[in-house]
Order: C-alpha cells, then sequence, then structure tokens
C-alpha cells in the first residue's frame, strides 16, 4: 500500500504518494530529481548521501522516505543562496581543493556543515571525528580537513563582522 | 540495492505497537532507528512482511535518574546519550561509548533499544549492560542482561514484544573502553570494558563471541590482589571468538588480553 507523505526540502513543500519500501535517497534523487545527493555503497557506511534531516546530518540511504513524513530535510541543492553564491563550506572546498573526482563531496559537505553548526572552531582532530562517517577514495582527505578549517574561519568572521555591521 | 516490499504502520502509542505487530504477524518488525534493520533489509538479508515504526513514541525517550539507577528509555538515540549531562554524572562510560558507536550520522539515528533488541555481538552498550548486570524492561517484563543476550542475533524477546527501557545502576567510578577497529566509523574488532564498583572491578569484552562477555576471572584475579598484567591474562579463559573477515580467532584472544590490560590501566590513571 502507498502512503502520503508531505515534507519540506530546501524550504519547499512537497507531496508524493511513496511505497515504503523507497529508500529516501531515491525519493530526493528520483522524484524529486534532487541529484546532487548521491549513493556510494550498499552499507550505509560511505556517508555519500548524507543529508539534513531536523538540522541533523544523517544518511538519506538508511531511512525510507516515509519517516520524512512531517520533517524538514535540506539537501546540498539548498546550501548555495538563492543568486547561486556558493555557501562558505563549498566555496572553500573549492578554494583548498577539497575533491578530486567529486562524487562524495555534496556527503562531505553537509556533514562538515552539521559539524561546524554543532561546534564552529574544530581543532583538527574535531574535524576528522566529524567526519568519521564520510569516505573519500580520491583525495587523501587532507584538502577536505583544510577546507573545514578555511570555512570555519570564513563563517566565523562573517559571525563576528554582523553584530559590528549592524551596531555601525 | 531496493529492499522487499513490506506494509508500514505508525505506532501512536507502546499499545499500539504491540498490537500492530500481533495484527502484522510473526514476520512484522520494530522500526527504531533503522540503522541496523535497513542494512539488511537493503541487502535482503532481513525482509520483514510489515515495520512498526515506534519513532514518533515519545514516551520512550527520556534519561531518569532515580533511586541509584540510570533508565533509558528504549528509544533514546546514541547522539543524546553522548552529550547527557545526567548520563555523565551518573555512568560516564556509557557516554564515552556512546560517542564511539558508528559516526555522526549513525548517532543521530540509532537508539539504544534498537542495539539492545539487534543483540549484534560487536554491539557496544551490551558489554557494559552485562558487566553491570542492567536489566532490560520491556511492555511485559524485566530482563536480567545476563539471560537477554542468548546468542548471536538472539534474545528471549517475543515477535510482539517491545523493548522500552533500558536501566543500568549508577557508576560514576573509575572506567575505560577501548574499542580497537582499523577505520574509526568502524564497529569493534574487539572492545574491552573496565569498570570500578564499590572498590572492584567489572570487567568485559565485546565481540569476542556470540554475545558479550564478562570476565569473571580477570575480575577475581584482581580482587586477590594480582598485577594488573597477571590479571588481564585470564581474559582469555573460557574464550572462543569465531574469525571473521578482520580477525582470527587467536587473534581476538590475543586482543582480548591485551585490552583488557590497558582498559583497567587506563581506568586506574583516569
Ligand atoms: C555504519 C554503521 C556503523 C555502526 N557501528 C556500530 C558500532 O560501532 N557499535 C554499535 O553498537 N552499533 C553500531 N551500529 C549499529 C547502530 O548502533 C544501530 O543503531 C543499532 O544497532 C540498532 O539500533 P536502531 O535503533 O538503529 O534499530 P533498528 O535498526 O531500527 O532495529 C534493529 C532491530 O531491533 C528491533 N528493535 C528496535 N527497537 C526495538 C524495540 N524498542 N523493541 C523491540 N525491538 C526493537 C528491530 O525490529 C530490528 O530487528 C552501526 C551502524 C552503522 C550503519
Ligand atoms: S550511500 Fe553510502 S552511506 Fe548512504
Ligand atoms: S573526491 Fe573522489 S571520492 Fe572524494
Amino acid at each position: 500500500m502507498k502512503h502520503r507523505i508531505a515534507v519540506t526540502v530546501n524550504g519547499k513543500e512537497r507531496e508524493a504518494e511513496v511505497e515504503p519500501r523507497l529508500l529516501l535517497v531515491h525519493f530526493l534523487r528520483d522524484n524529486l530529481g534532487l541529484t546532487g545527493t548521491h549513493i556510494g555503497c550498499d552499507t550505509s557506511q560511505c556517508g555519500a548521501c548524507t543529508i539534513h534531516l531536523d538540522g541533523k546530518a544523517v544518511k538519506s540511504c538508511t531511512l525510507f522516505a516515509v519517516q520524512a513524513q512531517g520533517h524538514e530535510l535540506k539537501t546540498i541543492e539548498g546550501l548555495a543562496a538563492p543568486d547561486g553564491e556558493l555557501h562558505p563550506i563549498q566555496q572553500a572546498f573549492w578554494d583548498e581543493h577539497g575533491l578530486q573526482c567529486g562524487y562524495c563531496t555534496p556527503g562531505f559537505i553537509m556533514a562538515a556543515a552539521y559539524l561546524l553548526d554543532q561546534n564552529p572552531s574544530p581543532s583538527e582532530d574535531d574535524i576528522k571525528k566529524g567526519l568519521e562517517g564520510n569516505l573519500c577514495r580520491c583525495t587523501g582527505y587532507v584538502n577536505i580537513i583544510k577546507a573545514v578549517q578555511t570555512a570555519s574561519r570564513t563563517m566565523s568572521g562573517a559571525a563576528q563582522a554582523q553584530p559590528a555591521a549592524s551596531g555601525a | 540495492m531496493i529492499p522487499a516490499a513490506f506494509e508500514y504502520a505508525r505506532a501512536g502509542s507502546v499499545q499500539e505497537a504491540a498490537s500492530l505487530l500481533q495484527k502484522h504477524g510473526e514476520d512484522a518488525k520494530v522500526l527504531a532507528g533503522g540503522h541496523s534493520l535497513i542494512p539488511l533489509m537493503r541487502l535482503r538479508l532481513a525482509q520483514p512482511s510489515a515495520l512498526i515504526d515506534i519513532n514518533g513514541l515519545k514516551e520512550l525517550d527520556y534519561i531518569h535518574v532515580e533511586g541509584g539507577r540510570l533508565r533509558l528509555g528504549a528509544l533514546t538515540r546514541h547522539v543524546t546519550i553522548q552529550h547527557s549531562a545526567e548520563v555523565r554524572q551518573n555512568l560516564p562510560l556509557l557516554a564515552d561509548i556512546a560517542s564511539e558507536v558508528g559516526d555522526n550520522q549513525v548517532r543521530n539515528m540509532g537508539t539504544i533499544g534498537g542495539v539492545f533488541a539487534h543483540a549484534d555481538s560487536a554491539g557496544d552498550y551490551p558489554t557494559l549492560a552485562l558487566m553491570l548486570d542492567a536489566e532490560v524492561v520491556t511492555d511485559r517484563r524485566r530482563i536480567p542482561a545476563r539471560e537477554f543476550f542468548q546468542d548471536l542475533f538472539t534474545t528471549p524477546l517475543e515477535a510482539d514484544e517491545l523493548v522500552c527501557e533500558v536501566s543500568f545502576p549508577v557508576a560514576p567510578g573509575s572506567h575505560r573502553y577501548i574499542k580497537f577497529r582499523r577505520r574509526l566509523f568502524d564497529w569493534a574488532i574487539v572492545g574491552a570494558g573496565a569498570q570500578q564498583v564499590d572498590g572492584g572491578w567489572r570487567v568485559g569484552l565485546t565481540n569476542c563471541g556470540p554475545t558479550p562477555v564478562r570476565c569473571t576471572a580477570v575480575e577475581r584475579a584482581l580482587s586477590e590482589g594480582a598485577s594488573v598484567a597477571d590479571a588481564a591474562e585470564r581474559a582469555a579463559d573460557g574464550l572462543s571468538p569465531s574469525g571473521d573477515l578482520r580477525a582470527s580467532p587467536e587473534y581476538k584472544k590475543h586482543l582480548a588480553t591485551v585490552l583488557v590490560r590497558r582498559a583497567v590501566e587506563q581506568a586506574q590513571t583516569g
């Protein structure tokens, strides 16, 4: 039997009839055409499918779409500004060369966004631990860690600049 | 891969979950965090006829400290246990262990009740439960940890029985859990825990047999004044781990003695 679900994806209300066995990642990719969320494994280990569910990083291959009923989802497509300006984490991955083939990148960026939300100034060890659920076969991780460090600096700079600007 | 088709129903209460399980019969299963069940379904190693989703049952998501016990609702997620001040104060070893279950994404979904019901030999909380004589509370009875883990993936739970709570005695003393693995997010190849309780030691092992293991020979040797190094040699007594892709039985037995020694030593030095 199909189930009706209503979810908010990147700020937009979406409704659909889904079979219970439809994985959330397939719903995002196949039903909504949001193919930025990737599938890298069959064993819930690689993190390529990482999205945010009510602000928490989750592996969208390890939830059924029916479980998202009534929840708020954010995918990599929801990160950049509406005018196309990259999110500071996306920009930092670009600037620090935090990717090669790019397959793992959306998952890493969503995991990093969650990490920086929980801990805006992580140490190198905090970053390694915070990204332990994501695998990259290309970069050797060094530039990914640099990208997160750079993003942390730009984002905390932006956070400090804001109150000063509004006070002026 | 795509899981086999199944019926899906959301439970609005513990009673409703039990009656939905009865209605859908033997092959129906509870869906909690889904982080053991869905991977198995994706590989079609599990093909339940129906999933009863208990994620809406807020009454199973709590942490209480009461009468010398730390009680955790079955739906308490690993991330909540990891960051809980109550757990940190009353049973810090449980918070340490929670922070090393899987990765951030796994901890945001997986639940303590799911770990017990699933009874994987590499599950981390069950070792602590056995060491401390914790209890699993279901919708119909209380089951001591030593009777709960019967075999690999095998517990006394009935098909329509719901785990509602896991209850540990408070134990704020010296402690350490060491998880030996090749990659950060992996399950333990072998895990070893040491917890001081009333001046004595409780010691246990993860993934050294079909169920968690309590190292009573080590505990006894320590209480009789043996050195930690000598006592830890007893960790391999009576152990018959099965080999797997990552470790042979001999290697696991060796790891058991080394990790038990380190766990007790590091617990002592804080
Ligand atoms: C990449 C990865 C790494 C992991 N690493 C570790 C690790 O290092 N250590 C570790 O311990 N675990 C690890 N896990 C497993 C994780 O902790 C799971 O969350 C846990 O084993 C199962 O809990 P769940 O809530 O996800 O249960 P589910 O997957 O929803 O359920 C598991 C089983 O228990 C039953 N069940 C669940 N809740 C109840 C209940 N309240 N009453 C009755 N039956 C119930 C289900 O029907 C099912 O059979 C890992 C998982 C992944 C994907
Ligand atoms: S696709 Fe690999 S963890 Fe989800
Ligand atoms: S850049 Fe290729 S897998 Fe990470």
